[in-house]
């Protein structure tokens, strides 16, 4: 009895094994290959805000390599053209993009090229040469290219789009972190961090994560007061000029 | 120490803005001039957006010529009728300067009038003040002032809507001085300036006021002016920063006492012939801008 007993548990377990043995072998469909996350989500701009860095750390699922891209929230940008007339430079020429992020950032642990094909890059839009921009109607293509590259480079040096690849580094062979770095002047809204593993040029799994960009405290009370009671923040800016200039020459002819 | 603006949404060394203020105060209050021709393209230069820095200076401005403003009143030198009417038009002005702000700021050419604009007035009133100051250097050294006339009478005088401006003795038409208050809050809103430069040579020639009431209502005027324009922006456009404004008048109100009492240790017309070399070459500068090839020949705009 107890022979048999043990006969038929060894081969449940034996049955059981035969059964688990490829699950366990292959990679299932779902499971996650790189997770990654944000020191913080949000970016307070406060009175003293002179630009932030946040922490951008994850652990990837076996070997291969890792791009970080950080989008800011999109907007129409006009793009004009200065040309000499009658001596002078005047703006004579414009066009418009729409969908232009208003920050870009891109980290990745080797150079992109080293890492991901071309036709991946592009799809992903991975670099800030590769970001799509949707131009206006009806203007020829050589135009919008010459527009295009103006605006990458306005933004470039306004720091809003960073112009090298950021690092992202291995601690071992799993962990990785990446500093983004956010200047003063960075547009307020929501970001899309996207981290993505690549192996043998072919992005082989991703994963997203939202950042805020907001000003918060005295900065956001007043931004808000300006917007919403304008009449009321007027009346108070112009009274508060007219005490502190009156009252500053009181003090001082009695001084 | 940096200091995040919330309007112009810009991160500027709070020390670099006190002492902006302090600076234009003291030249002001040296040359006793409102200083907004100094203040708005100095935060433009800084990088303050010019939709920022007018409706900022405007607000700084009303501190600085407030108690020139009450001190003018209080000893009778402000002519309240050319005051109202100067006013009037100088609001309606204003409003108009707003919208046409805004219709050049979508053409991509705010930029461009906003400096001609500069240099045509700060060139005319420059070469004006330095003539004006060496010929009172050379009348002192020679003989006295000639006699002359309570006023002149030009043709604007005999247009239609004549009105009596008591205070200043003159019974002439309402059109021009209406039409220099128009023209004055049209650049108050364009350019952030008070307007003092302009009105103060109109009221004298072109109306013939007596100078001791010109610049009393003058200074009344500025303060009127630049008050409703910084009001309209607040309210239109949005673009006043009250971070900005304060440190620019706390500053402000420092250095023109300094600079009222350094003023008074110089003679007056070394005092205007100093103003008129500093005017001289802002303008210059602003026009070298203009002419000289820019650094990228591409500038963006991004819209919200």
């Amino acid at each position: 009895m107890r022979a048999l007993a043990a006969r038929a548990w060894a081969v449940a377990a034996l049955v059981a094994l035969l059964f688990a043995a490829p699950a366990a072998m292959a990679p299932p469909a779902q499971a996650q290959q790189i997770i990654a996350d944000l020191s913080r989500h949000l970016v307070a701009i406060t009175t003293g805000f002179a630009g932030a860095e946040v922490l951008l750390f994850g652990a990837v699922d076996g070997d291969g390599d890792v791009i970080v891209t950080v989008r800011g929230p999109e907007g129409d940008v006009v793009v004009r053209r200065k040309s000499q007339v009658n001596g002078m430079w005047i703006n004579t020429q414009s066009v418009t993009f729409g969908a232009v992020p208003g920050y870009y950032a891109v980290a990745a642990n080797k150079p992109i090229e080293e890492i991901i094909t071309g036709p991946v890059a592009e799809r992903e839009q991975i670099g800030a040469p590769r970001l799509r921009f949707e131009p206006e109607r009806n203007i020829p293509p050589d135009t919008i290219a010459l527009f295009r590259r103006a605006l990458l480079r306005n933004m470039e040096r306004d720091g809003l789009y960073q112009p090298r690849t950021a690092a992202v580094r291995f601690l071992g062979q799993r962990l990785f972190r990446a500093d983004i770095v956010f200047p003063a002047n960075v547009p307020t809204g929501l970001y899309l961090v996207n981290v993505y593993l690549v192996k043998g040029g072919q992005v082989v799994s991703a994963t997203t994560t939202p950042l805020s960009v907001s000003k918060i405290g005295l900065s956001a009370e007043i931004y808000d007061f300006a917007q919403n009671s304008a009449i009321t923040y007027g009346f108070i800016a112009v009274a508060f000029a007219g005490v502190a200039g009156w009252a500053a020459s009181r003090v001082f002819q009695r001084g | 120490m940096q200091i995040y603006l919330p309007i112009a949404e810009v991160s500027v060394d709070a020390f670099l803005l006190l002492g902006l203020g302090a600076v234009v105060g003291f030249l002001g209050g040296m040359f006793g001039v409102g200083g907004g021709f100094l203040m708005t393209p100095a935060l433009m230069l800084i990088g303050i957006p010019p939709a920022v820095a007018v409706a900022s200076g405007a607000n700084q401005i009303v501190a600085s010529s407030i108690s020139g403003a009450v001190s003018q009143w209080k000893k009778g030198n402000v002519d309240a009728t050319m005051g109202l009417v100067l006013l009037a038009a100088g609001v309606l002005g204003t409003g108009a300067g707003v919208v046409l702000f805004r219709l050049l700021q979508q053409a991509g050419q705010i930029d461009l009038v906003v400096q001609l604009s500069y240099v045509l007035l700060l060139g005319v009133v420059g070469v004006t003040m330095a003539f004006e100051s060496l010929r009172a250097v050379f009348r002192r050294r020679g003989a006295g002032r000639p006699p002359g006339r309570l006023h002149q009478h030009f043709w604007v005088h005999r247009w239609p809507l004549r009105m009596r401006f008591r205070r200043s003795k003159l019974y002439i038409s309402a059109i021009p001085p209406a039409a220099i208050g128009f023209v004055v809050g049209i650049l108050t809103a364009i350019m952030g300036i008070g307007g003092g430069f302009i009105m103060v040579p109109a009221m004298i020639y072109l109306f013939g006021m007596p100078t001791l009431t010109v610049v009393g209502t003058s200074q009344f005027q500025i303060v009127f002016v630049t008050a409703v324009t910084t009001l309209l922006l607040a309210a239109t456009t949005h673009t006043l920063d009250v971070v900005l404004a304060i440190l620019l008048i706390i500053g402000g109100v420092f250095g023109a006492q300094v600079g009222t009492r350094a003023g008074q240790l110089l003679r007056g017309e070394y005092l205007r012939g100093l103003l008129a070399l500093i005017v001289l070459a802002m303008s210059m500068k602003l026009a070298y801008d203009l002419i000289a090839t820019p650094l990228d020949l591409f500038s963006i705009a991004v819209g919200r």
